[in-house]
C-alpha cells in the first residue's frame, strides 16, 4: 500500500500534465492566442454578396488580422447582408472611409474580410460604419462571365472577317 | 415460431431490468457522494489506480497513433500536393474523434475491467457484506470513489493522449519527413478552433467517462459471485463500454458537427 | 432476562418464490449462546442477514433491542449495526489490508480515536484472539482458521452487543475447532456478549450453546437445551443430530422403480 502522500503527489503530477497538455493544446495547437476577443469595438458593413463568410471568419488589414466577423444577417429593407464586425482595441485608427472587401484564403479557402485602408483623418470607432463594400466573388459567376466573354469574343472575330 | 418471440420478449424485459438496476446504483451512486473528509482520499486513491496507472498505454498508444496518422496521412496528401495540411488533418482527427474514443476504450479495458473485477471479487468473497454489516456503507466506500475515479481521469488522459498524439505526428511530420515546422504548425492553429475542436473533445471524453465508469462499477457490483460470473462480469464491462463509446461518439459527432 | 433479539412469525420467501422461512418464532436471551441448526440449504444464513437487515421479510417481523429492524430509517439501521458484529463463512477480510487495518477499520470508520488509541485497540483485539503477533500478515497468507479468528478480533472492535456467527465451524481441523470454540465461549462470557451461532456442526455446537433452535423445511422443528434436544423424541431431530444416514430425510433422492431403470431401454 503506498503512502498516502505518494499517492497524493503522484495525482498531482498527473493533473499537472493534464493542465500542461490543455495549454499545449489552447497555444500551439489551436493558436488560441492569435486573437482574444472581448477587447474590441463593433463595426458594421453592407454587402450585395455575403458568399461563404462565416462568423468567427478573420477580418485583416493587409494580411493582419485586426478582427474577426461577429454576425452575418440579413436586413430585412434593403436586402442585403449586414456584417457586425469586432475589431481589436488597439487598432484604433483605420480611417472611416476604408472598403471592406470578402476575400478568399487561397483559390478554395474560407472567406475573410480584408479592409482596405484610405485617406480619410477621423478613425472607425464603436458602431461605426463601412460605406464602400465589395462583394464576395461567386465562382459560378465568374466562369459565366468568362464563356460570356470567349463567346463574344469569337463571334467578334467572325464580324471582323466579313 | 411463438416460443421465439416469448424468448425474445423475456430477454427485453431482462434487460430492461439489468437498465433499471443499473439506473438505481448510479442513483445510489450520485447521492451518495462520499462525504469530504473520508471521500476525498479514497477518491484521489482511485484516481491514481485508474488514472496514474493508465498513463504508460495512454501514453504509448496515443504517440503511435499520432505517428502513423502523420505517415498514411502524409503519403496520401502528398499526392495531391497538400502535404502541408497534414498537421489540420492530425490535429482534427486526433482531437474531435481520435483522443476521445481512443482513450476511453483503452480506459475501458484496462481501468474499467480492473473496477470491475475488484468490485466483483468484493462481492464474492462477502467483503461488501461484512463492510454493511460493520455500518460501512460500500457505495461511500468503494463504489462512489471507483466511479469518480473514473469520471475525473478520463478527461484528463484524454488531453494527455491528444498532446501526445500531435507531438507524434510532429516527430514523424517535421523530423522524419521534412515539413516544414513553421507551416506545420501555421496551419494547424488556423483550423484547429478551440471551442469547436477541442473543448468538444473533452466534452466527449466526459461524456465516455460517465459511461465507461457507470458500466464497469454496475457489472462489478452485479456479478454473479463465482469465478465464471466474474469473467463473464468483467468481459461484458470492457464489451458494453466500448460499445457505448461508440455509439455515443456517433450520436455526439452529429450534436456537434455544425457548432452545436 | 429479557431477550435482545425476538423474531416473530417469520416468512421469506426468495425471489423466485422459494419459501424460505414459514411464520418462525425465535427468541435470542441476552448474555447467552444461542445455537440455530438444521440441514444445509435451510437458509440459516439468510436468518441472520434478516437479523442483520440486510434481507426484508415477507412477513413477519424482527426486534432487536426492542427496535423493529426493517421500521427504521437507513441511519438508524447503521447505528444499529455498530452493536452487533457477524461473523462470515468465509471471514470477509479485506484483501487489500494487512490484519492490523482489517480489525482498526471499524474503528478507523466510526470514531475519532487518535492513531495510538487505535493502535492500543487493535493490538488487544488480536491478544483476545491470540494473534497478536500476526497484525502485519496480509490475508492471503493466513490459514481459514487464523483468518476466521481475525475476523472475530474485527468484528468486536467496536465492543458489539450482539454477535453472529455463520457456519464458523465449518471446514476446520480439530484443533482450529478447538480454539473456536474456546474463543466463542470465553468472549462470550468475559465481554458480556450474546452471541447466535448458525451451524449444522451437531457436537461442537450443542457443547457450547446454552439454547438451541432447530430449523427443518422452513419452520422450527425442536427447541430447547441441550439436553432437552437431545433427548427429543421426535425421528426428524433425531436422526439430525446423531447423523443418521437414514430416517424422515431419505437417503435415495426420489427417484422411478428400480426395474424401470435398469430394465427397459
Amino acid at each position: 500500500m503506498m503512502s498516502q502522500k505518494m499517492v497524493e503527489g503522484l495525482v498531482g503530477v498527473f493533473v499537472l500534465a493534464a493542465i500542461l497538455a490543455l495549454l499545449v493544446l489552447a497555444l500551439k495547437v489551436s493558436g488560441l492566442t492569435s486573437f482574444f476577443p472581448g477587447e474590441g469595438f463593433m463595426v458594421t458593413a453592407y454587402f450585395d454578396e455575403a458568399g461563404q463568410l462565416k462568423v468567427r471568419a478573420p477580418v485583416k488589414v493587409a494580411g493582419v488580422q485586426v478582427g474577426e466577423v461577429k454576425s452575418v444577417e440579413l436586413d430585412p429593407t434593403t436586402f442585403r447582408a449586414l456584417v457586425k464586425m469586432q475589431i481589436n482595441k488597439k487598432y484604433n485608427d483605420i480611417p472611416d472611409d476604408s472598403s471592406a472587401s470578402i476575400m478568399t484564403a487561397g483559390l478554395l479557402g474560407d472567406n475573410y474580410i480584408a479592409i482596405t485602408p484610405m485617406y480619410s483623418k477621423t478613425a472607425l470607432a464603436n458602431g461605426s460604419q463601412i460605406q464602400y463594400t465589395q462583394p464576395a466573388i461567386i465562382l459560378e459567376k465568374l466562369i459565366g462571365q468568362l464563356i460570356y466573354k470567349i463567346g463574344n469574343s469569337g463571334k467578334e472575330e467572325q464580324h471582323e472577317k466579313i | 415460431m411463438l416460443t421465439h418471440i416469448v424468448e425474445l420478449g423475456k430477454f427485453g424485459i431482462n434487460e430492461l431490468r439489468e437498465f433499471g438496476k443499473a439506473g438505481v446504483l448510479l442513483y445510489r451512486v450520485l447521492i451518495c457522494w462520499p462525504n469530504f473528509r473520508k471521500g476525498v482520499p479514497l477518491t484521489l486513491q482511485q484516481v491514481y489506480m485508474e488514472g496514474v496507472l493508465s498513463l504508460l498505454i495512454i501514453v504509448v498508444s496515443s504517440l503511435f497513433i499520432g505517428m502513423v496518422v502523420a505517415l498514411q496521412g502524409y503519403h496520401t496528401l502528398a499526392k495531391f500536393g497538400a502535404a502541408q495540411q497534414l498537421g489540420p488533418l492530425v490535429a482534427l482527427s486526433v482531437t474531435r474523434e481520435l483522443g476521445p474514443v481512443v482513450t476511453a476504450i483503452l480506459f475501458a479495458g484496462r481501468a474499467g475491467s480492473a473496477v470491475t473485477a475488484e468490485i466483483g471479487l468484493m462481492k464474492a468473497t462477502e467483503q461488501l457484506s461484512s463492510m454493511e454489516m460493520m455500518a460501512v456503507d460500500p457505495f461511500r466506500q468503494i463504489i462512489s470513489p471507483r466511479f469518480w475515479g473514473g469520471f475525473i481521469s478520463m478527461p484528463l488522459l484524454t488531453l494527455i493522449f491528444n498532446a501526445v498524439a500531435i507531438y507524434g505526428a510532429y516527430l514523424v511530420g517535421v523530423q522524419w519527413l521534412g515539413l516544414d515546422p513553421g507551416v506545420f504548425w501555421a496551419n494547424m492553429q488556423d483550423s484547429v478552433d478551440f471551442h469547436l475542436d477541442i473543448v468538444n473533445g473533452i466534452l466527449k471524453s466526459v461524456v465516455f467517462g460517465i459511461a465507461v465508469s457507470w458500466i464497469a462499477v454496475y457489472q462489478g457490483y452485479d456479478a454473479k459471485p463465482t469465478s465464471a460470473g466474474i469473467a463473464i462480469a468483467t468481459t461484458r464491462s470492457v464489451v458494453y463500454s466500448s460499445l457505448a463509446v461508440l455509439g455515443l461518439d456517433f450520436v455526439l459527432t452529429a450534436m456537434m458537427i455544425r457548432g452545436w | 432476562m429479557d431477550n435482545l433479539v425476538e423474531i416473530g412469525q417469520l416468512s421469506f420467501q426468495h425471489e423466485n418464490g422459494r419459501a424460505i422461512f414459514d411464520s418462525v418464532d425465535i427468541c435470542i436471551p441476552r448474555g447467552k449462546i444461542t445455537a440455530i441448526m438444521g440441514p444445509s440449504g435451510t437458509g440459516k444464513t439468510t436468518l441472520l442477514r434478516l437479523v442483520g437487515g440486510q434481507l426484508s421479510p415477507t412477513r413477519g417481523y424482527i426486534t432487536v433491542a426492542g427496535r423493529n429492524v426493517h421500521q427504521l430509517s437507513r441511519r438508524a439501521l447503521y447505528q444499529l449495526r455498530m452493536q452487533m458484529g457477524m461473523l462470515f463463512q468465509s471471514g470477509g477480510l479485506f484483501t487489500h489490508c494487512n490484519v492490523f487495518e482489517n480489525v482498526a477499520f471499524p474503528l478507523r470508520e466510526h470514531t475519532r480515536l487518535t492513531d495510538s488509541m487505535i493502535h492500543s485497540l487493535v493490538l488487544m483485539k488480536l491478544q483476545m484472539v491470540g494473534l497478536r503477533g500476526a497484525a502485519d500478515l496480509m490475508p492471503n497468507v493466513l490459514s481459514g482458521g487464523m483468518a476466521r479468528r481475525v475476523a472475530l478480533a474485527r468484528a468486536i472492535a467496536m465492543d458489539p452487543e450482539l454477535i453472529m456467527y455463520d457456519e464458523p465451524f465449518t471446514g476446520q481441523d480439530p484443533i482450529s475447532m478447538g480454539v473456536l470454540i474456546k474463543l466463542i465461549r470465553t468472549l462470550n462470557d468475559a465481554l458480556g456478549l450474546t452471541s447466535v451461532i448458525v451451524s449444522h456442526d451437531v457436537q461442537e455446537t450443542l457443547s457450547i450453546s446454552d439454547y438451541v433452535y432447530i430449523i427443518a423445511d422452513g419452520k422450527v422443528v425442536g427447541q430447547g437445551t441441550p439436553q432437552e434436544v437431545q433427548s427429543h423424541p421426535s425421528e426428524q431431530l433425531q436422526q439430525f443430530i446423531k447423523g443418521l444416514p437414514d430416517g424422515p430425510v431419505p437417503f435415495d433422492y426420489p427417484a422411478k422403480r428400480l426395474k424401470d431403470d435398469f430394465l427397459s431401454e
